[in-house]
Formats: C-alpha cells, sequence, structure tokens
C-alpha cells in the first residue's frame, strides 16, 4: 500500500523518471566534457594514461606549431564562406520551396537528400565527381571548351586536379559542406517563415505593399529570430565538424591545406594517441560553443515567458 | 484563357528556378546511379560522357560489392548498433520528457533545456576522453562502444522532441482518467502512452537515422574491418591506396542512402520543428 502511494507522489515519480538519463548524461557528457579540460592541462597518451599536470604546456605547444595555426585560419574561412553561402542560396531555395507546384514531394526529396542521407556516402560520390583523371565536372568544362584546349579558359590541361591543389581543395570541401547544410538550412527556414501568421502579410499586401516591400519590411525581419537560430546552429555544426573534409582530402593535399580544427585533433589526439594534445586543440571550440549555449538560453528563457 | 496561361508561366518559372538546385542536389546521386551500372571500360575512358550509360547495362559491380566485400556486414553492424541504440533512447527518454513535461513543475523546464544544451556539444569535443572511457571498459573495436556511446547525442534531442510532443496532448484526457479512479501512473501508462505513438514512432525513426549518419566516432573507436559500420566502411575499406571500386563504391552509397533518405523525409517537418525548439513556444 504505502510503495503504491509512493508511486502516485510526483515528487518522487519525477526525479525517478528522469533519473536515468540523467546519470547517463553526466557519465557520458559531463564527466568527459570535464576531462577533456584535465587532459588539456596534462601529459596523457594512449601509452601512458598515468599522468600528470603540466599547465600551460599543451597550449603553447599547440600555439607554436604552425599547422595548428594554418587549421585555426582554415576552420575559419571554412565556416564563414559556407554559413555565407548557405545563408544565401537558403533565403533563395526557400521561397521557392513555399510555392504550390506539382511533384512537390519529389522535387523536395531530391533536394533535401544531401542531409537526409549519410554524409559520408554523399561525399563518396563527390571524390568520383571530383576525381584526378574520370571527373564528371573535368567532363562536363571539357565539353563546354572550358578545359583541355591550348587557349581554354581555365587552362590546357586535361582535368583540374580539384582535390590535388590547395586552393581547389579547400574550395571542394566547402562546396560539398554547403550541398550539404543547404537543406537543413531551408528546412528550418521554412517552418520559420510557417509560423508568421498569415494575417500580416495579408494586410500588408491590402495596404498595397508589393513583394519585395513585403519581403524586406516585413517577413525578414520576423523571420530574423528563425535566421539567428540556424546561422548559430549551422555555425557550431560547421566549426566542429570534419566528415566532409575526412572523406574528402584527410586534411591535405599533403601540405595541410584543408586541415580543419576538428580533424587536427583527431589527427594528433586519436591517430597519434597524443590525447593531452588532441584535447587542447578541440577546447578552442569550447568559446563558440559557449556563445551558442548562451544564445540558445536567451531564446529559451524569452520563449517560456511569453 | 488569360488566366490559365498566367498560371502556366508562373508554374514554369517556378520549375525553372528550382532546377539548378535539383542538379545542384541530386547531381552526385544521379552519378552514382549511372555509375553503378557503367562497365568498366566505359567508366574508365575519359572521353566517354558519364553521365549516361555508352556500354549495355552491368551487374558487375554489384556482384563486386555483394559477393566479395564486407558491405552486407556493414549494413548488418549498422542495423545491429542502430535497433540497440533505438531501444536504449526510447527506454530514457520516454520517461525522462513524462517525468520534464507532464510531473516536473517549474524545474522540468530548465532541466528540459539543459538536456537540449547537452546536444549542442560536439563530438569532436569529447571523442578524446570517451576514447579514454571507452578503452577503460574494455570496448574499442567493439560495436558495444557505439551502442553506449551514441545514446550521448539520440537521448538529448529525442527527450526534447517527446517533450514537445506531450505537451501537444491536453491535460484534461488524463485528468478524466484520474476522476475515473484510475491510478496517476495507470492513467500514464492506460491514456498518455498509447496517445504518443506518433512520437514515439518519430523518435525510433530519427535515432535510426542518426546512427546511419554518424561517422566520427566509429572512425575513433573501430578498426576491424568487419565491425565497421556503412559510414567508415565504405571510406575506408573501398577506397584502399590508389585502388577505387569505383562502380561498387557507388552503388553501394547510394543503396544504403535511399532508404536512410526516405525515413528521415517522411519525419522530416517534425525533426525540424524540435530542432528550432518551438516546443517552447506553447
Amino acid at each position: 500500500m504505502s510503495t503504491r502511494r509512493l508511486f502516485e507522489r510526483e515528487t518522487f515519480l519525477a526525479p525517478l523518471l528522469l533519473s536515468p538519463v540523467a546519470v547517463y548524461m553526466v557519465l557520458m557528457v559531463g564527466f568527459p566534457f570535464a576531462m577533456a579540460f584535465v587532459y588539456s592541462f596534462s601529459n596523457v597518451t594512449v601509452g601512458n594514461p598515468d599522468f600528470h599536470m603540466t599547465g600551460f604546456g599543451n597550449f603553447t605547444a599547440v600555439l607554436g606549431d604552425p599547422v595548428f595555426r594554418k587549421s585555426l585560419l582554415n576552420t575559419f574561412i571554412f565556416t564563414f564562406i559556407s554559413i555565407g553561402l548557405v545563408l544565401i542560396l537558403s533565403n533563395m531555395l526557400s521561397e521557392l520551396l513555399t510555392r504550390q507546384f506539382r511533384a512537390k514531394w519529389l522535387i523536395r526529396f531530391l533536394i533535401m537528400m544531401p542531409w537526409t542521407a549519410p554524409i559520408a556516402l554523399g561525399t563518396i560520390g563527390y571524390l568520383w565527381f571530383l576525381d584526378s583523371v574520370f571527373s564528371p565536372l573535368d567532363w562536363l568544362l571539357r565539353t563546354w571548351g572550358l578545359l583541355g584546349k591550348p587557349h581554354a579558359l581555365l587552362g590546357p590541361m586535361s582535368n583540374m586536379y580539384w582535390l590535388g591543389q590547395p586552393g581547389l581543395a579547400m574550395a571542394s570541401v566547402i562546396l560539398v559542406h554547403v550541398w550539404r547544410l543547404l537543406p537543413l538550412a531551408t528546412m528550418i527556414r521554412i517552418a520559420g517563415m510557417n509560423s508568421i501568421p498569415r494575417e500580416i502579410i495579408e494586410a500588408a499586401q491590402v495596404d498595397g505593399a508589393g513583394y519585395y516591400r513585403r519581403l524586406f519590411h516585413i517577413v525578414l525581419p520576423l523571420l530574423l529570430p528563425v535566421i539567428s537560430v540556424t546561422v548559430l546552429f549551422s555555425t557550431l555544426f560547421t566549426f566542429t565538424d570534419m566528415t566532409v573534409v575526412w572523406v574528402l582530402t584527410k586534411g591535405g593535399p599533403p601540405d595541410h591545406s584543408t586541415q580543419v580544427l576538428a580533424s587536427f585533433a583527431f589527427l594528433k589526439g586519436i591517430q597519434g594517441g597524443d590525447l593531452a594534445q588532441g584535447a587542447a586543440i578541440s577546447l578552442f571550440f569550447f568559446p563558440v560553443l559557449a556563445g551558442v549555449a548562451a544564445v540558445v538560453l536567451r531564446i529559451a528563457k524569452k520563449a517560456v515567458v511569453t | 484563357m488569360g488566366n490559365t496561361l498566367k498560371k502556366v508561366i508562373a508554374q514554369s518559372w517556378i520549375y525553372g528556378a528550382l532546377t539548378p538546385f535539383i542538379i545542384f542536389s541530386a547531381a552526385p546521386f544521379y552519378v552514382m546511379l549511372v555509375t553503378m551500372f557503367k562497365r568498366s571500360h566505359d567508366l574508365f575512358s575519359p572521353t566517354n560522357n558519364p553521365f549516361f550509360l555508352n556500354e549495355p547495362i552491368t551487374l558487375e559491380h554489384l556482384d563486386l560489392l555483394f559477393n566479395q566485400t564486407l558491405y552486407m556486414k556493414f549494413l548488418g553492424n549498422t542495423f545491429l548498433v542502430g535497433t540497440a541504440v533505438v531501444v536504449i533512447t526510447v527506454l530514457l527518454a520516454v520517461p525522462a520528457a513524462l517525468s520534464l513535461s507532464r510531473l516536473a513543475g517549474r524545474w522540468g523546464e530548465s532541466v528540459g533545456i539543459g538536456i537540449f544544451l547537452t546536444y549542442l556539444v560536439p563530438p569532436t569535443l569529447l571523442f578524446i576522453p570517451l576514447s579514454r572511457v571507452v578503452s577503460l571498459l574494455g570496448l574499442q573495436n567493439s560495436l558495444w562502444s557505439l551502442v553506449i556511446v551514441y545514446p550521448t547525442f539520440t537521448v538529448p534531442f529525442c527527450t526534447w522532441l517527446m517533450m514537445s510532443f506531450f505537451k501537444s496532448i491536453p491535460k484534461d484526457i488524463e485528468e478524466q482518467a484520474l476522476v475515473d479512479g484510475c491510478s496517476r501512473t495507470g492513467a500514464m501508462v492506460k491514456i498518455l502512452l498509447p496517445l504518443s505513438v506518433p512520437g514515439i514512432i518519430t523518435v525510433v525513426v530519427f535515432a535510426f537515422t542518426l546512427v546511419a549518419h554518424e561517422y566520427i566516432y566509429a572512425l575513433a573507436f573501430i578498426q576491424d574491418s568487419a565491425k565497421k559500420t556503412i559510414g567508415i566502411g565504405m571510406t575506408t575499406e573501398l577506397v584502399r591506396g590508389d585502388v577505387f571500386y569505383w562502380g561498387a563504391l557507388m552503388g553501394g552509397a547510394l543503396l544504403a542512402s535511399i532508404p536512410v533518405a526516405v525515413l528521415y523525409t517522411i519525419f522530416l517537418d517534425r525533426i525540424i520543428s524540435g530542432m528550432t525548439m518551438s516546443g517552447t513556444k506553447r
């Protein structure tokens, strides 16, 4: 009888149902998160887990490493250009996808596929697309006379070697990342657009506001919170990701020209076994994470109050 | 007459504007489709059109993929890990969401936001300490390492999804059951859970697709060829040195992508509304 009564009480039942998640998250996210900090101030390696604290040694070592500085710069270039392109393209695409047209399901499926299919598999398609000899893209350029002729715009060679030259490799990595992120940003923006009350737009229409006036003076300002959430999430996601880089270039061509922080941390910490330096590198994600978390908290608070 | 003409022009304008986006998104998958049926001779002639079959269709690449590589093993591993992670995620996330949305008072909302924040912590910040956790548990090179680590990203998001789902069910329904003499737990199990089946299905599908998508942890924790999941298996086992099994690679990537993409697309709208935290705005 008494245990049955205990299960009727919210003050007992609520923590009971929550406790498995709480314990799991503390053990598998909270504790490792703290360990990432501890490791970065230590000399821990895979071979020597009994570690000592070494202060800021890892950070000075990492900051003095030219490869790290290159990775940091690459990460910023990769993130800013990708997010900029995604923002512009997703605004255009969502304007189109919210209209009425036939075969919408199929078209939406095809446009969403870069995000809904596993990215490692999609990137394999690009490995072929950008191949040094058989690239279908190079074939197109040759067919259009832009490549492979003595006075062609892109040069007389028969191939571009997309993944073999520093600048082109970076452009390729950005291209694939934009390809994969565009559907997500578009969907979030469409969700935001649907949440704008129809009456507001109709009222503006009645008052004689044209399409562009409505877009720039009503729709975009109302969408600003959604757009900023999209930018925040995609920035954090892009800044800390390594999948596209790893599958496409492994951080190369040889000279680390597409190395980003995440792939460099992987290279040092997991492949090289230097857990301490790897942790120190990935700790550079923390400021970005903290910034995004702070904004999310502010938005969440507002949403709860209203 | 004039009106229909206007409509036709408006429609074709939309298709015209959408075409570059469709080509951009679908081209890699289209080339995968063509390449997997292309004869090697056709495939490796740089002057042949790579977007069409210039010679009769062949199944040699698919034969190689299914009979001479670990492709089926990779799919099986992904399915195993996916199933285990789905079960763990549902068992953890549904009760927690129930607690936070129905039973807990004011603190429920704050804890819910706290759980959502853990979703933001990127795998590349956790993979180094987690690799130590995995080796301390003796799970290196084991699929179990993925089973215990993957809920770190499925649980927070799915708890959040279920919370907003529970909130959309009116409280009166349970209260009526309580009035009718049902116990508190009885009302939750008999009334609320059956109503939340669509939400649970979303969680199941989403957790499963996230497992199929995951790359970084799998790359960090699994080295044995026979234990690899689809993403790392395809990119590390079929791309060996300079020898690329292009036909098999393209076919394998496409065949595994389609079911995952279809599942995800069906539940896309609900997943996106969870992502934009629209659950808090109730």
